[in-house]
């Protein structure tokens, strides 16, 4: 039966062409502007670690107090980032399953081919769990271990694309690598990771920023003074020159992260933060009552605003351009279908149940639909490839067609069409035999 | 007219559920028009936003991967070398340009506080540069002066922040500092250490992102003159005729490569700059402009087909109506009358919808408010839509002749 509703499906839409052509172009139109838009957002928005996002959570602490907060910040005003003195007593202190602070740093790699130019490369310092904490993938030997924070030593993880320039791709763990006119030893070499948003610290870096390419000790970062590469907010003059006097001020620059393995240590570590900023309360540090604030990945992504308004409010836009398509849709349906109301009347009376007019033209539909999705697919190419010419290429090379926005789009448009048919299906499996006979 | 518009009206009502689609269509139509033709105008009015330097004239160019402790040496000798370029109308070092992202910020306030975080204070951006400075970006003092030799020479950076006594701001900085009353001459304050001199009002310059509060906060900055020994100088901005400036752009970076052959350096024009700055922006324009487009079209063509199908219903009635004398221009009137007051129905509810649309952006992604002004456009344009798309199947409509009246449907 479905073969021959098939037949009579393309009969009737060959019959009324224009109509057929312009219910085609409405949902090919919709579907394609919704799903290309959907690209960029779905880009932008995704999950960059699936597998450990909710246990992953970001600290923050009032250290300014109520009077800095001007109206109008976004969320709750809480700096993004930490003080130094606030960063290093949490890490002391230990009581997450796993933590580590971080800073975004640019340090000069000199070559040791003088022909070679000597860059500035993007990097982060950061402790030894940082590497366990995000599962980071390596090619040739591992992060550093907790003793080389502890004694500040000179080693180093750097990228693939770094080693590559450096080394030629060659297994260099062990060799040395010159940063900023100091000799680091290499412990780690990464294997492609770029995770985007670059989440870790969106307290401090372009989430669609180039890859990181050196990550060194915290530790040693600071006893090299190695300036952060982020931003710096001060509440009040450096107490003291240089960099010594950054660490000691109240100045945040210090991005901090936790992993906390389930809601027991989630509840126990939001206490612990409160705690803390008590005793800062209680030890005259703080004149506020506490104010803490623990997200988890995706709460901290909404915070800081990694998708930015323009693509949502794309995504809105689009997707009221599919419903004006979709209502304009159940309108020409209802034309088509109505049209027909004798040949549905003569069905009806040589004794077609409701369910077999109604499966009839939902075969229909359903067809309109596929011609629109494969419209729609077509145009969400030309779209998606319009986009990389104009978005930034940090997003544009984010943005792509795989095979789940394929059946996406498929799915869509029929589901669209033929949601939009439910109303002409039902008018016409209500069309009563017996007005129709009688006219003719 | 209004004869007609009892029939018309017992017509619609027996046809229901066409006739509310069409409204609906119309609705929805027009709320997405006067949304997205606001946003495509904000959009457009933020691409044009003025920056009162030279920007067709400018150029940046940058070295990386040079010795920081150095850079007392290797600046001047840099702007040395650029100047030299024939065409180089001025050049100068700077921390950072408008539009770059990169940002340096500071609070001001008319008063010394050691705490620097208050309501008086003001958040904006510090724009450093070497002497000269002024000239090269072409900056337009409304009120005093630029800075003189003595002033750029005596300053140095000391935990961020220019130690000389001396600063030019914005207009919107003035106004926002001082309302009534001239800047120059006047005193603003970072925290209790730093104090500095208005000696300059210059027309507006753009921060290099939008950051702060309010429109006009994307204008905050302030300008400090630096000696030419500090590695935060790190952008050198050169000047020429836009006729001459691809050319010297492209030799500045040839002799500042010869000049530090293993550093890397790299360079682009300012209208790159502000083209990727707001290439977001732009790529979001057309896509709103694509998107009323197409729905304008839809709308449109939605409405030939659902009146060309009451027209083929209606043609025994149509006959009928010619037959006892109706003329072709009443059947014509007929038909657009109908798409009229359908039209309004739909631009009625459209209206409001696009005020709840506005409302519901404003809440949720920082939009502002609509003017009043694009409600009644988008309904004109529609109600225009709606006539131009109904005079088809009306045509065919006023085509039918009497003789249909005979023939049975």
């Amino acid at each position: 039966m479905f073969g021959y509703y098939l037949e009579l499906a393309f009969r009737s839409l060959r019959r009324s062409l224009g109509l057929t052509v312009l219910m085609v172009l409405a949902i090919g139109f919709g579907v394609a502007a919704s799903m290309s838009t959907y690209a960029v957002f779905r880009a932008m928005s995704g999950d960059p670690i699936p597998w450990k996002s909710s246990k992953l959570f970001f600290p923050q602490i009032d250290v300014w107090g109520p009077a800095s907060r001007q109206g109008g910040q976004r969320g709750d005003g809480l700096p993004a980032d930490m003080t130094y003195i606030d960063a290093m007593a949490l890490m002391r202190q230990h009581r997450a399953a796993q933590q580590t602070a971080m800073y975004p740093i640019l340090p000069t790699v000199y070559p040791d081919d003088p022909a070679e130019k000597s860059r500035a490369v993007p990097g982060h310092a950061v402790y030894a769990a940082f590497f366990a904490m995000l599962d980071v993938p390596f090619r040739y030997g591992s992060g550093w271990s907790s003793a080389d924070d502890g004694h500040r030593a000179r080693v180093a993880v750097i990228d693939s694309q770094l080693n590559q320039r450096l080394f030629g791709g060659a297994n260099s763990v062990g060799k040395a690598i010159r940063l900023d006119g100091h000799s680091y030893r290499i412990t780690g070499v990464l294997a492609d990771w770029h995770p985007q948003p670059q989440f870790y610290d969106l307290a401090n870096s372009n989430a669609f920023g180039p890859a990181d390419q050196v990550f060194v000790p915290f530790a040693t970062a600071v006893d090299q003074q190695l300036p952060t590469n982020g931003g710096m907010g001060c509440g009040q003059a450096l107490p003291g020159p240089g960099f010594a006097g950054v660490l000691s001020s109240s100045c945040v620059w210090v991005a901090y992260m936790v992993e906390l393995d389930d809601a027991a240590q989630v509840a126990s570590y939001r206490s612990y933060l409160n705690g803390y900023a008590r005793e800062q309360q209680q030890a005259g540090r703080f004149s506020w009552p506490p104010n803490t604030q623990l997200r988890d990945l995706s709460r901290w992504m909404d915070q800081m605003g990694v998708v930015p308004p323009e693509s949502k409010v794309s995504l809105v836009v689009s997707f009221c351009l599919l419903l004006v398509c979709m209502v304009n849709a159940v309108g020409l349906l209802l034309a088509k279908f109505l049209r027909r109301s004798n040949e549905i009347g003569v069905r009806r009376a040589l004794g077609a149940s409701r369910a077999a007019i109604a499966s009839q033209f939902a075969v229909e539909a359903g067809v309109v639909g596929l011609a629109g999705g494969v419209l729609g697919l077509l145009l969400t190419w030309l779209g998606v490839a319009w986009m990389h010419g104009v978005l930034p290429r940090q997003i544009a090379v984010l943005t792509r067609i795989d095979p789940s926005l394929l059946w996406q789009t498929l799915l869509l448009a029929i589901a669209a069409t033929l949601l939009a048919g439910l109303y002409p299906i039902l008018r016409a499996t209500h069309v009563r035999p017996a007005m129709q006979l009688k006219i003719d | 007219m209004s004869m007609q518009i009892r029939p018309i009206l017992a017509s619609l009502r027996k046809h229901r559920i066409p006739a509310i689609l069409i409204v609906l269509e119309i609705a929805l139509a027009c709320a997405v028009l006067c949304n997205a033709v606001f946003m495509i105008g904000q959009r457009v009015s933020d691409i044009r936003l003025p920056n009162a330097i030279d920007q067709a004239g400018l150029s940046s160019i940058e070295v990386q991967g040079t010795d920081p402790k150095q850079a007392g040496d290797d600046i001047p000798r840099n702007l040395a070398a650029l100047r030299a370029i024939a065409g180089v109308k001025a050049v100068t070092a700077m921390n950072a340009l408008p539009l770059t992202n990169y940002t340096w910020n500071g609070g001001l306030s008319t008063h010394p506080d050691k705490d620097m975080l208050n309501k008086r204070i003001v958040g904006m951006q510090e724009y450093l540069y070497t002497a000269g400075g002024g000239k090269a970006l072409g900056l337009k003092v409304l009120q005093g002066r630029f800075f003189n030799a003595d002033e750029s020479a005596g300053s140095k950076l000391d935990s961020f922040m220019p130690a000389g006594h001396v600063v030019l701001i914005t207009q919107s900085l003035a106004r926002k500092f001082w309302p009534h009353g001239s800047a120059v001459g006047k005193m603003l304050y970072l925290g209790d250490k730093f104090s500095y001199t208005v000696v300059g009002v210059v027309a507006d310059v753009l921060r290099p992102n939008r950051s702060g509060q309010g429109e006009q906060s994307f204008y905050y900055s302030a300008f400090f003159p630096l000696q030419p020994n500090d590695s935060a100088l790190s952008t050198y901005v050169v000047r020429s005729a836009p006729a001459d400036r691809d050319r010297v752009l492209r030799e500045g970076i040839k002799a500042l490569s010869t000049l530090a052959p293993n550093a890397v350096v790299k360079g682009r024009t300012f209208s790159d700059i502000r083209d990727k700055y707001f290439a977001d922006m732009r790529s979001m324009a057309w896509m709103l402009v694509l998107v009323c487009a197409v729905m304008l079209a839809v709308t449109a063509f939605g409405i030939v087909g659902l009146t060309s199908f009451w027209v083929g219903q209606r043609r025994r009635q149509i006959g009928i109506r010619r037959a006892v004398g109706a003329t072709r221009g009443q059947i014509l009137g007929y038909f657009r009358t109908e798409n009229f007051l359908l039209s309004t129905a739909g631009v009625l509810i459209g209206m409001l919808l696009a005020f709840g649309i506005n409302l519901y952006l404003m809440q949720h992604y920082e939009m502002s408010r609509m003017p009043w002004y694009y409600l009644p456009t988008g309904a004109v344009t529609l109600w225009l839509l709606g006539q131009l798309a109904v005079l088809g199947p009306a045509l065919r409509a006023a085509s039918v002749s009497p003789v249909e009246a005979t023939r049975s449907a």
